[in-house]
């Protein structure tokens, strides 16, 4: 039923371990429990033992959980628009982009846990919740997300799962076989199976993109509804969408990159990845340029007294990231995209390296200076908590969840072969193309 | 919806005059509106020892102190203090021009609320509008808004806004999300980073009280309604040897700092009061007059100060660059 020759080759991905996947995944692990370490230090002693106080009252953890969302987002955007499209060329990078979407989903909302008092209280969320806040939007939102997303992922995974199972030669102990049995849910690729499937993949790729737009929305609206000089913008919502994209598709490019190189997925993700994926980003770094600029130059432009308190900290305390995230974050991709002659698979995963560092200091931007410069000046406090400086914990459990995404993801790729088989070696109907 | 409300307040507050008057004290009770005080029902045989009241149109009169019934220390329990002191809308004046950073208020508050010392709910900005303006000096409490965007953010309904203006924090339903304190454009908000000391911990926990705060939660100025039940008089308001603060009732119109009381409404006519940051639309029940003829230079509010709390105001001063220098005005001490 299916190409057999394409299983041999990836078999091996999953049957296999080699030392040096131990090492990472060691490595990993470790970063994942100084995380543990670090949050458990956080329980035992308190929210004092970070670098937060009472005007920045959000540093690092919500700037990760933003970042992380907005890597599930793009994840989940990418993998829908692409299948929506019907595109061919997305057959190899599919998995990867979806394994992405979910695993960041799992990371991201973690973060912004570590930033309240009482986790105790967590299910007063559920028991008490108040509509009016966006705190309630964002949990209906995040856990609508959650489902959306595992529901597309194991839709994905169904056929793989079946042809694992029907893969006699595969050395892997009984459990797994079975496991993979239990999973495939019966399949066994009649035409109406697998017309079915694919028509559920279709409206769930359809209602992935809306929610996506809508979650990391929401999160925006955490802070635009909010007074805050610098937060109150309308551009806000859109802003994060797009800012969103451009993260998650310089983390797809440089999961590709070494993904290629971990499994010698050469033959199948090849320059021509690089290079479509690097046109996306290319084209979405063009617009978050130009959203950013927006929201700076209506700001720095007019004479509002609390923006102008809020610019002039941007450019002294902040300068250098300033600098980093909306010049460089953007006009580095810019350029290696914008010029063929540049286009190589290791000047773009340079590209994409840049653009998520950018990003991961542009969130910072946005959160911890405008906490920095509220409407009355920060006086009449300890001298010592007016600016925010992260301390080990923040970044241990940053370190953590950089960890465990990475853990996460080389499970994912031993459980599963990080190409779909099945996207592979099937035809997409030319019928039911929607473009 | 408002409107209603004030309707409510009124008949509530003619009952309460029937009732007086029915108890004999008809001279008394039909010009007594006052405020902080209630008049006992239990009419006992006079003593002889007068007490000061305040009246609706702003006079003082005196009564005897049988007719004054205190109050007693109440416990108000978490789902009481969902609701205001009935037919009560408390309003709270600063007057800018007598303010010298004496932080009596500070320390009361601190005090009366057990808090640490790092963790004052009252705060005194040094401000100063712009280079040609003056500076002065400007206490801020919470301002009670009546459009709170500290109520509207918080996702379990952990703060609220009661029908007498006063905003609380129920320190047993929150959950710590610090939501509240972004929310807030004026930095009011403080989270408990530590433990309650030992000595709040002895005392059973009412949002009217405020105290003993859980670590994790969230906290703030809360106009000392337990001051209030008592028909007291907050305690940063009691305390300011200026009598900065002024402390009333909105449906009285009348605000008092403990020696002066006067008409709220010919107080902010007359001193041209406002609301701080009006334009945010938040609408405060705090009012401030301006720091107009002062009685202090603003110099004299950093005299006599910790070094500690000196230096809080360092930057304030390099950054305004205002003509004094902090370690100047230490010498001159
Ligand atoms: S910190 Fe507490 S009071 Fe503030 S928004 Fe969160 S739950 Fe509500």
């Amino acid at each position: 039923m299916e190409d057999k020759s394409i299983l041999k080759e990836f078999a091996p991905q999953i049957e296999k371990t080699s030392i040096k996947w131990w090492v990472f995944f060691l490595i990993f692990f470790g970063m994942a429990w100084f995380g543990v370490y670090g949050l458990y230090t956080q329980i035992a002693d308190g929210h004092i033992v970070t670098g937060m106080r009472d005007n920045v009252v959000w540093g690092v953890y919500i700037v990760n959980f933003i970042f992380f969302m907005g890597i599930s987002y793009a994840g989940a955007l990418i993998s829908g628009v692409l299948h929506l499209f019907k595109t061919e060329w997305r057959k190899p990078i599919m998995r990867i982009s979806e394994i992405l979407t979910v695993v960041s989903l799992l990371i991201g909302p973690t973060f912004i846990l570590f930033c309240i008092g009482r986790l105790d209280r967590l299910h007063f969320l559920m028991l008490h919740p108040r509509i009016q806040s966006p705190i309630t939007w964002d949990v209906i939102a995040i856990s609508t997300d959650i489902v959306g997303c595992f529901i597309f992922l194991y839709l994905s995974f169904i056929q793989d799962f079946a042809i694992l199972r029907d893969y006699k030669e595969l050395k892997l102990p009984n459990w797994r076989k079975k496991l993979y049995k239990t999973l495939a849910l019966g399949y066994v690729n009649t035409p109406a199976q697998e017309k079915n499937i694919r028509r559920v993949k279709n409206v769930m790729a359809a209602m992935i993109i809306a929610i996506a737009v809508i979650v990391y929305s929401v999160l925006a609206w955490i802070f635009g509804v909010t007074l805050q000089p610098g937060w109150h913008s309308t551009i806000f919502g859109p802003y994060f969408v797009i800012a969103a994209v451009y993260s998650g598709s310089g983390i797809l490019i440089i999961l590709m990159y070494i993904f290629r190189k971990a499994y010698h997925l050469e033959n199948y993700i090849t320059k021509k990845h690089f290079v479509n994926i690097g046109i996306i980003m290319l084209i979405i770094a063009a617009f978050y340029g130009y959203f950013t600029f927006s929201d700076y130059l209506t700001k720095w432009y007019g004479s509002v007294k609390a923006d102008k308190v809020l610019i002039d900290k941007l450019f002294t305390d902040f300068y250098w990231f300033f600098i980093l995230s909306n010049y460089v974050g953007v006009l580095i991709p810019l350029i290696i995209m914008g010029i063929p002659k540049f286009r190589t698979i290791n000047s773009i995963t340079f590209a994409a390296v840049i653009a998520v560092l950018g990003l991961w200091l542009n969130r910072y931007l946005i959160i911890v200076p405008t906490l920095e410069t509220p409407y009355l000046p920060i006086q009449d406090t300890r001298e010592a908590w007016i600016h925010y400086s992260p301390t080990w914990v923040e970044g241990a459990l940053t370190f953590g969840g950089i960890g465990l995404f990475a853990c996460l993801f080389m499970l994912a790729s031993k459980f599963v072969p990080i190409v779909s088989i099945s996207e592979l070696t099937e035809e997409d109907p030319q019928e039911e193309k929607y473009m | 919806m408002e409107n209603k409300e004030k309707d409510d307040n009124k008949s509530s507050r003619r009952g309460f005059l029937k009732l007086g008057a029915g108890l004999g004290a008809a001279a008394v009770a039909s010009t007594l509106g006052s405020s902080l005080f209630s008049l006992s029902a239990a009419a006992n045989s006079e003593t002889g020892e007068k007490v000061k009241v305040l009246t609706t149109d702003g006079q003082l009169i005196e009564i005897d102190k049988a007719y004054i019934e205190k109050s007693k220390d109440t416990y108000i329990s978490r789902d009481e203090s969902h609701k205001g002191i009935p037919a009560r809308k408390f309003v709270m004046v600063i007057d800018l021009s007598k303010c010298k950073n004496a932080r009596k208020c500070v320390d009361a508050c601190q005090e009366g609320h057990h808090l640490p010392h790092d963790h004052e709910w009252m705060r005194l900005y040094l401000l100063q509008e712009s280079a040609n303006t003056a500076p002065y000096w400007f206490p801020r409490p919470c301002f009670h808004c009546d459009n709170p965007m500290c109520v509207s953010v918080c996702p379990v309904g952990a703060t609220y806004k009661r029908s007498d203006g006063i905003v609380l924090i129920d320190n047993e339903r929150c959950i710590g999300c610090k939501f509240c304190m972004t929310g807030c454009p004026y930095s009011v908000r403080v989270f408990h980073w530590k433990a309650p000391s030992e000595e709040a911990k002895k005392e059973k926990y009412s949002p009217e009280k405020g105290f003993p705060a859980q670590e994790g939660t969230v906290g703030k100025c809360i106009f000392c309604p337990d001051m209030l039940r008592k028909g007291e008089l907050p305690r940063c308001a009691q305390a300011c040897p200026m009598g900065v603060i002024y402390f009333g009732d909105l449906v009285e119109d009348t605000v008092t700092n403990g020696t002066e009381t006067i008409k709220f409404s010919d107080l902010v006519r007359d001193r041209g009061g406002y609301r701080y940051l009006e334009s945010l639309g938040t609408e405060p029940s705090v009012y401030y007059l301006p720091p107009s003829t002062r009685q202090f230079p603003y110099e004299r509010g950093l005299e006599g100060l910790d070094e500690n709390i000196k230096d809080r105001y360092k930057n304030a001063i390099r950054s305004n660059n205002f003509s004094i220098d902090v370690d100047k005005s230490q010498k001159t001490k």
